[in-house]
Order: C-alpha cells, then structure tokens, then sequence
C-alpha cells in the first residue's frame, strides 16, 4: 500500500519515443496488469457468444465446412480445373480452409476487439494491450476447437495423423502470432477509417487464391513464384502438412516469417501504445 | 488539508471541428508521434482547429474538492480525460501523486447477456481489480445496489434504473483512490438511491483529492471547496469560495426569453425597484434579504373583458420558485381590465439563496382562464450572499427565547 501512495503518474505533451527507457517500463507494466482483464474479457465475450447460440461451437466449423463443400463441387464438377494436390482434394480443401478460417480469425480480433471496446476505451483508462491479449485468447481457443474437429475429421476421412502432429501446435502458434501482426497493423489506420475494415475481407480473399488453401501450388510459371514469395504460404503448408503427416517443404521459409512476425509485432506493439491516445481524442466516446 | 496531489501547469488540448480534417490530422499526430516530435507542442493551430482548453493551471491537495463548471463545450470533459490519462495535452503537464480512481463511465464493459454477478467481476477487472479483491466485497456491492433477488439474471432484463445501481455499487465499493474524478454521475436511480450515492461519495471525497464536473450548482455547493469557471477552454475564475464561482458561471449564462400563449397581451418590461431606486443594471446583483419592488407593464388586448396575472420567481433552469399571483385587497384574484397598464408592486424581502434567477409572467383570461401571454426568462438577477445553503428559500432566524436548562439523568 505505500509504494501505492508512492506512486506518481506524470502526462506531458512529451513524445513517449524521446524517452524509450521509461516507455518500455510502462510497456511491460502494462502488459503485466492486462494478464486479469484480458481473461475476463474473454471469458466475457466467449460466455455470451456461446449463450447466445443453439449449435454453439459448431459454427467453428460450419462455414470452413460450406467452403469445401463449395470446392469440391467446383472441381467434381470440372467447372475449375484443379492440378494434382498432394492429399486427396476434400481432405486437402478441408484443411486449407480450417486452417485459413484461423488465420483470419487472427487477422480480423485486434481491430475487431478494439471497435467493440471504443466507448470503454474513451471512458475508462485501463491497459490497452488488454484488448489485443484478450483478441488472442479467443482466436486460440477458437481455433482449439477448430483442430479438435478438424482431426475428428481426417480420421473420419482415412488420414491418421503420425509423429509429426506433436509438432502442429508450433503451426498453429505461428498462424496465430501472424495474424495477429496483421492485425495490429491495421488497427490503428482502421480504428480511424471504416475503409481498412472494409477492405480487409477483400484483400485477404485474393491473398487467398495465391496461397495453398484450396489449390495446389503451381508447379511453374508467374503463380508459382507469387505462391512462392507469399509469406503465408509456408504457414498453411507447413501446418497441413504436419498435422497429415508430410514432410514440410519450406520450413526454412517458415521460421524467417515467424522471426520477422516476433519482430514486427513489437514494433506494431509500440505504434499501438503510442497511437492510441490520439485515436481515443479523434473517435470520441 | 494534505500533501498536494494534483499539479497542473499551462495544460492545453487543441480539437478540431471538421471529421475528415480530424481523422487526417490524427493520422499526422500518429506519424509525428513515432518519429519522436508531436506536432501542436509548438501551439500552432492546424486549418479548423481551436483549443478545447487552453492554459489550465491549478494544484489540489488531499481533502480538497475543486468544481469544474462552465457550459456544455467549455472544456470541462476534455479537462478530466486528460487528466484521466485517456488523451495525450498538447501543451503542459499533469502530475499526480497516488491512486487515481475515476466516477465516470459507470458500468463499462457490462454484456447485456451474462448475469449482474458475471459482469461484476468484468466491471471490476476493467477498472484494475483482481478477482480475489472482488470476492470478498461481492455481497457487499450486491446489497448496496439493492439487486439481491436479480443478480443471477442477465443483465440484459434489468431496468435502467438497476443497472445504474449496479454499476455505481461496483465503482464505489471497489475504489480506494487518493484522486478521485466525477462526472455528472451523482444523481443515479430513484430519490433514495440518490441520496445514498451523495453520501457514499462524500465519504470518498474526504480522503481525496476530487475533481468534480457537474452542472448542478447544489452539489457543486454541496461538495466543492473551491471552484473553476472554464468558458471556452480557458480559466475565467479559480475561486476557493463556491458561492463566487457559481456566482461567475450564472453571469457567463446568455438568457433568452421564452414566450407562449395566444399573443392577447404583452409584457413591456419588468423593472426592479430596491430603495425607491430602479435597478438599471442588466443582471443586478441583489444581496440576500433585500426588499424589491417589481414594476411590470403590460397590454392587455380589447378583445378581453378581464385578464388575471401570476408573477413567478424561477431559477436558472426555469423550475418555479416563487409563485406570486396577485391578489386584490379582499384576498381574491384581481381582475386587470384591457389596454395598457402599469403594475406595481412589493415582492417583500427576497430570501432565496445565492444563484441565479428570472422573473416569469403569465396573463390569462379570467373567465376561460385562457392563456393571453406567458414569458419567461424576463429580467435575470443574481441573490448573492456569502454562503450557498442547501435550501431554496434561506431565511435568517434568531430565535426569540434561549433558555439554559439543567441536564437531566
């Protein structure tokens, strides 16, 4: 209690850059007082999500589900031409778009989350990083039971998982922490400007076309090396392919994206912190 | 009186009026922010832009409770979110010593869909308590917001009046702070409720140091032991004796009159008369317990056989004060024939309180009992006096006999 009384906060027109020792120390301060908040956060928006549903956790799985169905048919019915993929096609499809479903996931919490919080954030001072962290909890415990019915389905399928699905959860770790630096990223322009927000679907649904979701990689020609320098590319690969039990073809492609993701999502982390006050002062309550 | 706990110096913020220039200057603040400068500093202002507040200075101390009062758009909210910590000064500096708790948003980030208990614990986390804190004053803040019998139902079906509950009993049971700052939030729920947040906050605001924004001059009066007049973003007054501050704010206040009725008469003026002397001045200030004389010129239509007046004391907000229908000398309601006339006649002493207050006039038929004319806001004037009091009506008494008795066991 009496370092309490201690305590003194000091606000200025200082820039929080021109003194990155103590910004740093407020940093991790913060990020230390999120830990109650974020989970309760969550455990206040998956309760009432799930309340609020009669199939409940079904949805994880329903719309990735629609999306192959649709995938099937197209390439049944030969209206699209599909090369060879490595894993039967329905189990290959099923895959991609469980595993792109979380990417997504990711991708849309932080700035979701944050849109959600926009009057509490005007009101109420409390650590920001909070939002995020709580963003990330529900993406991950969505996506748990996303996996969990995905293998409920490659078994159903015939796909016995091997040796290599112990190490999935690295996969989907990684799918996680890079949709969340995307994410971040936009927040702050898109807390601003509804367009970010609007645009996002659409851009991410032609990322997905150049990325191994729903077709195989091009073997030659421009598509080849678009799939190829595509920085999501290794993820949804590396991560399908341990968890069916291939051998990963771009790991090394897969670690300098995760490193440069750690990277990134400490520097979008900082532009967060500093962005913030001056979003709150522009969006208003 | 305690250690200073609040200092801020040459504090000012600078908005814009224009959304789209707003989002494109935020979008430049956000840049100059990451390359280590923040443009404003220099207090320079952008196209469309003003200050919110400028050149706020003041220190406060443990115990000490400052008013903030001014007109909506005076700077008075961005003051306090500044100080709060939610937006960044573009000039100045805010130093606190202690915890900072805040009456503010009450009830932020309940969901409508879980249960008052669940949104306790959200509530309280939200404003940085941990769950073992919460458990041990949960019943106390399920009395105090008198939800005992709904505090398993959804959120969502309670009346606004018990979420209101809900959410000040979380914030003020949970809250320890040695700054506390306030916001319009007193008056929650029903009368009694009311008054039980007035003195739930009285109880904190004497171990802290409070920042109080309010509209309501009683419990500016009440609570205050100084108060600040900002209009326009600036410091008009910093006065430690509140009945002075609220004195200065009713004298910022534009008044407009107000006229209803069917037009069959019209009010000329009403001129106050103190000592045989008419008050010339255009809101005189009048010292409590003064006797007036109001003179009042009116026109009653021909149309009209008979026409009767009420005269009304009201206050800033327009609430009758004082009714004053005028009477004959046999003590029925006297009968004012057509044309024009002019009326005069003694108020008595004036024993309102300090504050600010109109004269209203109404004129109406006295057979139909129609309304001829009814103006408000005529003729403001100030009571002052050196103290605020609670009532209304303040009357002097000195009692008559004052007798010692005996103690008896």
């Amino acid at each position: 209690m009496q370092s309490e009384q201690q305590h003194i906060t000091i606000y200025t027109s200082e820039p929080s850059l021109s003194n990155p020792r103590k910004m740093w120390q407020e940093m991790l301060r913060d990020l230390f007082a999120s830990r109650e908040l974020a989970w309760r956060l969550t455990v206040r928006d998956l309760s009432a999500q799930y309340r609020q549903t009669f199939l409940g956790f079904l949805w994880a799985i329903i719309l990735p589900l629609a999306n192959t169905l649709v995938w099937i048919f197209l390439s049944r019915s030969g209206v699209i031409n599909i090369s060879e993929t490595p894993l039967p096609y329905p189990v290959y499809v099923f895959t991609g778009t469980m595993l792109w479903a979380i990417l997504m996931d990711a991708l849309n919490a932080p700035l979701q989350i944050v849109t959600a919080s926009k009057s509490m954030l005007a009101k109420i001072n409390f650590p920001r990083e909070a939002l995020v962290i709580s963003g990330v909890y529900q993406v991950t415990i969505n996506a748990l039971i996303k996996v969990t019915l995905l293998l409920m389905a490659l078994l159903a399928m015939g796909i016995y998982p091997n040796w290599s699905a112990l190490l999935f959860p690295v996969a989907l770790f990684s799918l996680i922490l890079v949709g969340t630096v995307i994410g971040l990223s936009l927040t702050p322009v898109g807390l601003l400007y509804t367009d970010v927000g609007k645009a996002t679907p659409l851009l991410m649904h032609f990322l997905m076309y150049i990325t191994p979701v729903v077709f195989a990689m091009p073997k030659e020609g421009f598509s080849a090396t678009l799939f190829r320098c595509n920085p999501l590319t290794p993820l949804i690969l590396t991560a399908r392919d341990w968890l069916t039990g291939l051998t990963p073809m771009h790991l090394s492609y897969f670690m300098v994206v995760n490193a440069i993701a750690i990277v990134l999502l400490f520097l979008f982390w900082i532009v967060f912190r500093l962005a913030m006050p001056i979003l709150i002062e522009r969006i208003g309550s | 009186m305690g250690e200073t706990l609040i200092k801020v110096e040459g504090l000012s913020k600078k908005f814009c009026r224009s959304l789209k220039k707003s989002m494109w200057y935020g979008m430049q603040d956000i840049g100059s922010e990451l390359l280590g400068k923040r443009q404003g500093s220099d207090g320079v202002l952008r196209a469309d832009e003003f200050w919110a507040t400028k050149n706020i200075n003041f220190e406060l101390k443990r115990g000490e409770c400052l008013g903030l009062i001014g007109h909506n758009g005076a700077g008075k909210t961005t003051l306090l979110r500044m100080l709060n910590g939610l937006i960044k000064p573009d000039q100045g500096r805010i130093e606190m010593r202690g915890k900072v708790g805040a009456l503010i948003a009450l009830g932020a980030g309940f969901n409508p869909i879980l249960t008052g208990r669940e949104n306790i614990y959200v509530n309280a986390a939200v404003l940085g308590m941990t769950k073992q804190y919460v458990d041990t004053k949960i019943d106390e803040i399920i009395e105090y917001a008198e939800i005992q019998d709904f505090i398993n139902a959804p959120v969502q079906t309670y009346s606004s009046g018990m979420n209101v509950r809900l959410g000040f009993a979380i914030a003020a049971i949970l809250i320890e702070p040695d700054i506390l700052f306030l916001d319009e939030v007193l008056a929650v729920g029903d009368m009694n409720f009311a008054i039980k947040c007035l003195n739930t906050v009285r109880r904190i605001t004497n171990k802290s140091a409070v920042v109080f924004v309010s509209h309501n001059m009683q419990q500016i009066s009440w609570f205050c032991t100084r108060v600040m007049v900002i209009d326009h973003g600036t410091m008009v007054l910093d006065s430690p004796n509140p009945s002075v501050g609220i004195d200065r704010y009713y004298g910022l206040s534009k008044h407009d009159q107000q006229i209803s009725g069917k037009g069959e008469a019209q009010i000329y003026g009403v001129e106050m008369i103190v000592d045989n002397q008419n008050v010339g001045e255009v809101e005189p200030a009048i010292p409590h317990g003064t006797e007036i004389c109001l003179r009042l010129k009116v026109h009653i239509s021909d149309k009209r056989t008979g026409a009767i007046i009420h005269v009304n004391i009201t206050d800033e907000a327009m609430n009758p004060i004082v009714c004053m229908p005028l009477h004959n000398t046999i003590g029925k309601l006297n009968k004012f024939p057509a044309g024009l006339l002019d009326v005069q006649m003694s108020i008595g002493k004036v024993e309102l309180r300090s504050g600010k207050y109109y004269i209203m006039v109404a004129v109406m038929d006295s057979k139909s009992n129609e309304l001829l004319t009814r103006v408000q806001g005529i003729s403001p004037f100030r009571i002052i006096s050196d103290r605020v009091h609670w009532g209304k009506v303040v009357r002097h008494i000195v009692p008559h006999r004052i007798v010692a008795l005996k103690p008896t066991i």
